[in-house]
């Protein structure tokens, strides 16, 4: 078995006129958090959708666990979840019922007992009966996440998964994330928070106009950086000024 | 192992159960139509039909067609809401057979439409609807009724998977609601100007309608029951094709 959960080589997108991924190439190790980062518009949810199956590429490879995503995209629904960039719940079903929905559909034994220990862990056992359509968004979002976890997948896509969560549903979204990782599980998020794939991601990847422009750690990114700027005051970049930095080069040489 | 489109279908009818402005509509609707034709028409029209026309029977049929083709409106909405919020995509994202998430859409609204039109039924018993028909009739009727929802079901999933709007989703199902005013449903197509006259007696509505009646009235059915049959059949399939490439767009 390859050693890479994800990997995608030269990876082609348009949509109708416009080209939004020209030659993506990416990694992902087994069991590492991955974080894509992107302004806008960038293509992260494009390449999220072509991983989890839901879109087909134009040219270029892309394989999760091993397996095209093309050519075997039923085996890859095996291995994958996906929480995409809104929350994708049932608003009439309640907490319970969606849970134990998408475990009944993963065939997960058992349903209302992995219902009962995912609201729990997610701090959504007192809303457990309520409709999901009247939850708040971050309830929303841990619920969405939670059924992302039903039936234990190997690699679980996060597209933006702390977009609209205040500052403490953002901690217990990482937490979390980090736990997923602690077991063993593959994590590709797409993120517009420099702070969050910083505080997160074992490797970064920077998509900038349909092409990774940087990979690498933290530290690695941080070594591309120009060193301090004046000998009396040392100063370490921000992730943020790295990316600026470098999202301003690339557009001067355009 | 329940089957994925069982499940499916279960969680769409729970939406329906939990909605009851759904319900609401869906079988009142007619159902006010229905009185309103009786009640307020009916006088009027029976002088035009002779005696011993039972307009309860005689009006039956359009109504069922009515209810039908304001039912499947509730499929394009279903689905289009699965579309909106992304629950499609979670779902196609799944290790479960794709067709199963379009077929729970599909088994959904006939059971809907179905448990509409025994209400319906009821209602016109209630009115004074009588019905000498065999079993076969029966049978043929409730074949009938069965094929014509699954027609516009493929017609409503068109919408469903391709509308940008909520209304948009839902809107196609207007015309289709009106139809039947345009048709044999409510009153003989002798008494309509020549052009809508052709119309009416060319359109799809006025052959099930006449074969409906028929059956219901146990009198002989003659070939207009194949012209009836036809047009289902033909719907159904092109609705299918359309709806089929529609999907594979977005699946
Ligand atoms: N179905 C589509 N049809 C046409 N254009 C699309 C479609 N999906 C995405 N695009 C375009 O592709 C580009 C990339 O979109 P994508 O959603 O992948 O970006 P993103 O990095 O996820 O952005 P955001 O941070 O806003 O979510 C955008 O310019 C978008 O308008
Ligand atoms: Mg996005």
């Amino acid at each position: 078995m390859s050693d890479f959960a994800v990997q995608v080589k030269g990876l082609r997108k348009s949509f109708k006129t416009t080209e939004v991924l020209k030659g993506v190439d990416l990694e992902v190790r087994r069991g590492e958090i991955f974080a894509l980062l992107g302004s806008n518009g960038a293509g992260k949810t494009t390449i999220v959708n072509i991983l989890s199956t839901l879109l087909k590429s134009d040219g270029g490879a892309a394989s999760v666990c091993g397996l095209d995503v093309k050519n075997q995209a039923d085996k890859v629904r095996q291995s994958i979840s996906l929480t995409g960039q809104f929350a994708a719940v049932d608003g009439v079903l309640t907490g319970r019922e969606n849970l134990s929905l998408i475990a009944e559909l993963r065939d997960v034994p058992n349903p209302a007992h992995i219902a009962d220990s995912l609201l729990e862990r997610f701090f959504l056992t007192d809303a457990a009966n309520k409709r999901a359509g009247t939850y708040s968004g971050g309830m929303k979002r841990r619920l969405d996440i939670a059924m992302s976890l039903v039936g234990t997948p190997s690699v679980i896509f996060l597209d933006e998964p702390t977009t609209g969560l205040d500052p403490e549903g953002r901690l217990e979204v990482w937490k979390m994330v980090k736990e997923l990782a602690g077991g063993g599980t593959t994590i590709l998020l797409t993120t517009q928070y420099l702070e969050e794939a910083e505080q997160l991601a074992d490797r970064i990847a920077i998509l900038h106009v349909g092409k990774i422009i940087v990979n690498g750690t933290l530290a690695e990114l941080k070594k591309l950086f120009p060193p301090a700027k004046t000998e009396y005051i040392e100063k370490q970049p921000t992730l943020e000024e790295i990316f600026l930095a470098i999202i301003g080069k690339e557009g001067a040489n355009k | 192992m329940k089957s994925k489109t069982i499940v499916l279908f279960g969680r769409l009818m729970k939406h329906i159960l939990r909605s009851p402005d759904t319900i609401i509509t869906v079988a009142l609707m007619p159902i006010a139509m229905m009185l309103m034709f009786v009640y307020v028409f009916g006088g009027a029209v029976k002088t035009s039909l002779g005696d011993g026309v039972n307009y309860v029977n005689y009006q039956l049929p359009g109504i069922l067609l009515i209810a039908i083709a304001s039912g499947i409106s509730y499929t394009a909405f279903r689905l289009f809401g699965d579309m909106e919020n992304g629950f499609f995509a979670r779902l196609n994202a799944m290790p479960i057979k794709r067709s199963s998430v379009l077929w729970a859409h599909v088994l959904t609204s006939l059971v809907s439409n179905i448990l509409t039109l025994v209400v319906v039924f009821l209602v016109a018993l209630l009115m004074g609807f009588r019905s000498g028909a065999g079993v076969l009739s029966w049978l043929a009727v409730a074949g009938i009724l069965v094929l014509f929802t699954l027609a516009l079901t493929w017609v409503a999933v068109i919408p469903g998977l391709t509308a940008k709007s909520l209304e948009g989703a839902s809107a196609f199902s207007y015309p289709l609601i009106f139809l039947p005013m345009l048709s044999s449903a409510f009153v003989p197509t002798e008494t309509m100007p020549a052009v809508l006259r052709v119309f009416a007696e060319n359109q799809p509505v006025t052959s099930i309608v006449n074969t409906l009646r028929a059956l219901l009235n146990a009198e002989p059915v003659g070939s207009e029951i194949w012209v009836a049959l036809a047009w289902c059949v033909g719907i159904a399939a092109v609705a299918y094709l359309f709806a089929m490439r529609a999907y594979r767009r977005v699946a």
